[in-house]
């Protein structure tokens, strides 16, 4: 019972710290594609502001200035994406897969032209990370049976920016539901002759969306790579971005229900690892495979209406044009 | 022959009190997209406090000039005027802030917002949600009471009538100040009755001093509500009338630019058997709304039968599923003694080999791939034919002789298979739909809309073909909203009202006075 | 997305995609440039990576190969507006259909006739694969793209699945199948060349090249000269249009996405029947997401693939050449390349029209007498 107990915990820990960068993305989609903005960029995103994060941190010696580096990088990200989308109305798909590509290739070409590592950068020291933070009374509350034991090994002892997730989250939600910017922005992603009409710029809107999306996709490449991580890896993302993607479809473009299909394939995952070489009663040995595979199984159903009906913003993947 | 009619109308507006100023005034607009000019060299002056139509026919440019007023499109040249002072509207914004506001003929609303959420947005009192809720309610209520702005603030808009809709789209303008309103086309998707109410919501807003310029190409309207009006054709304003000194009459004559409305020979043939008969057939739309209602008619060996109403009345729906677009629900025809019931196997194709052709209502989404060639458009729908292919092949050659004859017998210009049929001109697009179906050799012809947004010489073109279709014994099925489309062309005519057939009479004693009453829906006859 | 209808074709089609892909080029040069190389000597280094060392050319042509496949996948479903980019899983599930059908039957029956059979099989695996988004898109309305991304993960789930687990060679550590047997697989040229009596350097082009070539004339065929590629070409610039002429929308869509996705399946016998006679992990190392590019580049017409995946068949080749010649930039130079010629072919396909228009109007044309 108690051992079990230990086990509930540890996954519980590992599924925030897998699902954060997922929360980061996910958010970013929201911001994009309620904007009307399909981002299929997320990936490419996440992956070249992790190697800007780490080689900034490793220059600089701040993870302040990686993290700042990481958003500066993945809004140009952003930006390419709202040139070719927004300003000359190319295809969005094809300008994010574009930009998955071009991060991967960029990453290693930098990455290698700089480190001479096959693409890595050099491991960061702790003082150059963001570091798991202690929250107080860690001491006092650990002999509260459960409850303590949850706050000190689950809530406590994360990074800064796994607790800047949550944030993201209620941000996300604050903004787009509660504010004229997010009433406007959602607008434009259903309807936007509506908002042109209003005299509010559909463009400048949208790139705004945008904007927002490639900061968040930006917290989640410094994540991977300055707090999660201490370094940059080749293709570190390892589809996360594309992982987010599914979670935003499975959350249904809101962001509280998308918080928790970050947090179901996170938990998925961290299963899948913890059950490596198990052998369940009745199941036998899961593969890791099938728990990797999930999320993109549930995805594919969910989207297929047998689970709900989700239902994309209405002008989702057209590009504006006034005059026809 | 511009001039003389510009001076005429000149005359006309100077002769109105010499106190109005001028709250627009536009000079020398043009405009072209690619090689078509929409507007050329365009003057229009309209007074303070009045309303002001235009009307002309689809196609004469009046909602791309009134797009440019809007500051949705960029003149190429000319300038705009707003109370004697040039301004500059390069965009909605500016325009707004100018106090003008537009009420499209596509409605700018979003579905799924409520109706308080679409009348905000732009002015949205305040950058909070909750805040600006407050504000902007109290000002649309009082907006609402002024006006007879009836409307539901929590409904949402994919839910509420067409007539509502268009009154938030008045609020919208109006709560983001506008004290000139544009109108385009606003009683296309209304009722009459809807059409009253919407005229003295019009009234009670220019009494309050509002400029309104009322963009429409029924001239029963212009006449009963407007001040002043000009007449637009092929992209130029070609007169300007004060309304009390002008008739409908002289309108059509310089809306058409001439004197004469067409005259239809119409062949004296007698009736056959029926050949399409359709009992108790009703339709539910995807949202769940009854468009179809107990439909029952038939039509016969060369007869046309004219099927009349304001847009949006289930006439769509009923070609639709003649033409097996859609399929059938309940009810069942007979096409030349072959029934169809319900949920059967009922498609387009189906509806060919039975020997129904349709000329559909929207040519540029329905009867053409607009990127297409001609000679691919001239075989659309009929591909499988084994005239134009042999096994799972397709016989170009045979195709290009065939698109050869189709254009020159039919008169579709440029006379070229191979350009590109979105590069043809609204006419010459529909003569090569029309073409297309006739040469199908059908005993039944669906006809949607079949002058929409057509020049003059093509229409005469396009009436003579179903003419000389009819006196072949062709049965022909007309659905049109301009009645005297309908009235001159039909040998019987049945009106519908809101998914039912309200009426029948044959077009010899019908008048367009009792017709009218019958599309409203107040006469059952 | 639509071309202008101002200036004439031969610059639409001919003049811009190949500013756009010099553009692409340019960039690409810069990076090398900030990178502290040559831009000039690395194209050199790979032009001559690509075509000059013996056996070069075949190796090219080997690559080619993979993307006419993936090309022409991508094109098929572009002509019918369906954005397939799962081509990739759908190449790795054709492996699958050639590895099951070789490791089955090949000790039983006679090499040639497996090979057939194998070939079938990477064909219907990779129609498998595209079959179900396409019913997903046609039945259920779920989004093609999301659909086969998703599944271009799962099918990679289910791969390592069945290499690790199922099919893998007994007692060996690396996750792949035993050797096909000696009969069966696609001959390399310079070993037919060899019994022809010609001397040809050693290469992994094999008989898929030929397949390959014959599928593009099949190709035009189908879409230009067949009535179902009529059909798919209305449903594909109008799907009201397509509807109003009879044509059944969700089989139109359901066929494409099988031929798409058995198109796409054919990698796998250019690179299990052709070269590695056996069935390994990851062997189709990113040529269905390249065949996107290509279908961009060629406009999905079977000649412009086929220059296109001449054009990335050469940058991969010579893109190896660069880790031997350069200490700062290697082989994934290439995908730099690759994102870029995506980015400006593709998303920015249309950046240049305006420009070009107001030249050509400039220069030729004046509205007011046209």
């Amino acid at each position: 019972m108690l051992e079990s107990f230990q086990i509930i915990i540890s996954l519980l820990d590992s599924t925030i710290r897998i699902a954060t960068p997922l929360i980061f993305c996910a958010m970013a989609g929201i911001f994009s594609e309620r904007s009307g903005i399909i981002d299929i960029g997320l990936e490419g995103k996440m992956l070249l502001s992790a190697f800007v994060a780490a080689t900034a941190t490793f220059l600089t010696g701040s993870p302040i200035f990686g993290l700042f580096a990481a958003i500066l990088m993945s809004c140009s990200a952003s930006l390419i994406h709202g040139f070719a989308c927004i300003t000359n109305k190319g295809d969005q798909v094809i300008s994010g897969l574009a930009i998955n590509i071009l991060a991967s290739g960029l990453t290693i070409t930098l990455g290698i032209a700089l480190f001479s590592r096959g693409g890595q950068t050099p491991p960061l020291a702790s003082e150059q990370r963001f570091m798991p933070i202690d929250f107080p009374f860690l001491d006092q509350l650990s002999f509260v049976p459960v409850f303590g034991e949850l706050f000190v090994e689950v809530i406590s002892g994360h990074n800064i920016l796994v607790y800047l997730s949550v944030l993201a989250v209620f941000f996300t939600y604050y903004v787009i539901f509660k504010t004229r910017f997010g009433l406007r922005l959602r607008a434009v992603g259903e309807k936007p002759e509506a908002v042109d009409t209003a005299g509010i710029s559909v463009i400048k809107m949208r790139y705004q969306s945008i904007l927002i999306a490639g900061m968040l996709c930006g917290l989640a490449g410094a994540y991977l790579s300055i707090a999660h991580g201490a370094g940059f890896g080749r293709e570190m993302s390892a589809g996360k971005g594309y992982i987010a993607l599914a979670a935003m479809i499975f959350g249904k473009w809101n962001p509280i229900p998308t918080l928790f299909a970050c947090l179901l394939f996170g938990f998925l995952e961290a299963l899948g690892v913890r059950l490596e070489g198990v052998e369940l009663i009745w199941i036998g040995e899961v593969p890791v495979q099938v728990m990797q595979a999930l999320p993109y199984v549930l995805t594919v159903v969910l989207l297929a209406g047998f689970i709900g009906k989700a239902r994309a913003p209405g002008a989702i993947g057209v590009p504006y044009s006034k005059e026809g | 022959m511009k001039n003389s009619e510009n001076k005429g109308g000149n005359e006309a507006i100077a002769s109105l009190p010499p106190s109005t100023e001028s709250a627009i005034e536009l000079k020398n607009i043009t405009k072209r997209f690619g090689h078509v000019i929409a507007n050329s060299d365009v003057n229009l002056k309209v007074s303070t406090g009045t309303i002001h139509g235009i009307v002309g026919e689809n196609g004469a440019g009046k909602s791309t000039l009134m797009n440019i007023l809007f500051g949705l499109y960029k003149p190429d040249s000319g300038m705009i005027f707003l109370n004697g002072q040039a301004v500059d509207v390069n965009s909605p914004e500016k325009s707004i802030a100018l106090g003008i506001g537009m009420v499209h003929q596509h409605f700018m609303l979003v579905p799924t917002f409520t109706v308080l959420e679409n009348a905000m947005l732009g002015n949205e009192g305040s950058m909070l949600l909750r805040s600006g809720e407050e504000v902007v309610l109290d000002r649309l209520k009082d907006l609402s009471n002024n006006y007879g702005l009836d409307v539901d603030f929590e409904a949402i808009i994919s839910d509420t009538p067409v007539g509502m809709q268009q009154r938030v789209e008045i609020l919208k303008a109006l709560n983001r100040g506008a004290k000139i309103l544009i109108l385009d086309e606003p009683t296309g998707v209304l009722t009459p009755q809807e059409t009253i109410g919407l005229f003295d919501i019009l009234r009670s807003l220019r009494e309050q001093g509002v400029t309104i310029i009322l963009i429409t190409h029924k001239l029963k309207e212009i006449m009963s509500i407007t001040d002043t009006v000009s007449v637009m054709r092929g992209g130029k304003v070609v007169a300007d009338f004060s309304t009390e000194k002008t008739s409908p009459e002289e309108l059509a004559e310089n809306m058409v630019g001439r004197k004469v409305l067409l005259s239809i020979k119409k062949p004296t043939l007698k009736v056959g058997k029926p050949v399409l008969e359709v009992k108790n057939v009703s339709h539910e739309s995807k949202d769940g709304v009854l468009v179809l209602k107990n439909i029952s008619f038939d039509l016969k060996e060369g007869e046309i039968l004219g099927i009349a109403g304001v847009a949006g009345n289930g006439q769509s729906e009923l070609l639709d599923i003649l033409s097996g677009i859609e399929t059938l629900q309940r009810g069942q025809i007979t096409v030349n003694d072959k029934t169809i019931l319900p949920f059967q196997d009922w498609n387009s194709k189906k509806a060919r080999e039975f020997g129904v052709a349709h000329v559909p209502e929207d040519r540029h989404k329905r009867g053409l791939v607009l990127p297409f060639h001609n000679y691919e458009n001239s075989i659309l729908g009929y591909h499988r034919n084994e005239d134009y292919s042999s096994g799972f092949l397709m016989d170009k050659r045979k195709i290009l002789n065939f698109v050869d004859d189709l254009v020159e017998n039919f008169d579709v210009r440029p006379r070229s298979s191979s350009i590109s049929s979105g590069k043809l001109s609204g006419g010459n697009q529909q003569k090569l739909v029309l073409a297309r179906e006739i040469e199908s050799n059908p005993n039944i012809l669906l006809v949607g809309q079949p002058t929409r947004g057509v020049d003059i010489g093509a229409i005469e073109r396009i009436y003579e073909d179903l003419m000389k279709l009819k006196s072949k014994g062709t049965a022909i099925l007309l659905v049109s909203v301009e009645l005297d489309e309908i009235m001159s062309l039909s040998d019987r005519i049945v009106v519908m009202n809101q998914g039912t057939i309200v009426g029948e009479t044959n077009s010899s004693n019908a008048t367009e006075l009792d017709l009218g009453k019958m599309m409203s829906g107040l006469e059952q006859v | 997305m639509s071309d202008s209808n101002i200036i004439p074709k031969w610059l639409s089609v001919g003049v811009i995609p190949l500013m756009n892909l010099f553009l692409a080029f340019c960039v690409s040069g810069l990076f090398i440039f900030f990178i502290g190389e040559n831009p000039f000597r690395a194209i050199f280094v790979m032009i001559k990576g690509a075509f000059y060392y013996p056996g070069a050319i075949g190796y090219t042509l080997y690559y080619t190969t993979n993307f006419i496949f993936t090309g022409l996948a991508v094109a098929l479903a572009f002509h019918a507006r369906l954005f397939n980019i799962g081509g990739e899983g759908q190449a790795y599930v054709g492996g699958l259909g050639v590895g099951l059908v070789c490791l089955i039957f090949d000790q039983h029956v006679v090499g040639f006739l497996v090979t057939i059979l194998a070939i079938l099989g990477s064909v219907i695996f990779g129609a498998i694969w595209g079959i179900i988004p396409g019913y997903l898109q046609a039945k259920r309305g779920s989004h093609i793209v999301i659909t086969t991304i998703m599944f271009n993960f799962i099918a990679a789930a289910l791969m390592v699945y069945l290499l690790v687990n199922v099919i893998i060679e007994p007692g060996q550590m690396s996750p792949e199948t035993r050797d096909f047997a000696s009969g069966v697989g696609l001959v390399q040229i310079h070993i037919l060349a060899k019994y022809l009596g010609l001397e040809m350097a050693m290469s992994p082009l094999n008989l898929s090249f030929i397949v390959a070539l014959i599928v593009s004339v099949g190709f035009w065929f189908l879409v230009w000269r067949t009535k179902f590629g009529y059909e798919v070409r209305s449903l594909g610039h109008s799907e009201t249009a397509a509807i109003y002429a009879g044509i059944k929308v969700s089989s139109t869509i359901i066929i494409v996405m099988a031929i798409s996705g058995g198109l796409a399946g054919l990698v796998a016998i250019n690179e299990l029947l052709g070269v590695h006679n056996k069935l390994l992990l990851g062997f189709t190392a990113g040529y269905g997401f390249t065949g996107i590019a290509v279908a961009l580049m060629g406009r999905n017409h079977p000649v412009g693939i086929f220059l296109a995946s001449l054009l990335f068949g050469a940058l991969y080749q010579g893109g190896t050449e660069l880790d031997f010649e350069f200490s700062s930039i290697t082989r994934e130079m290439v995908l730099l390349i690759q994102g870029l010629i995506i980015l400006f072919s593709g998303a920015l396909a249309y950046m240049l029209n305006p420009l070009m228009e107001r030249i050509y109007i400039k220069y030729y044309g004046n509205y007011n007498n046209a």
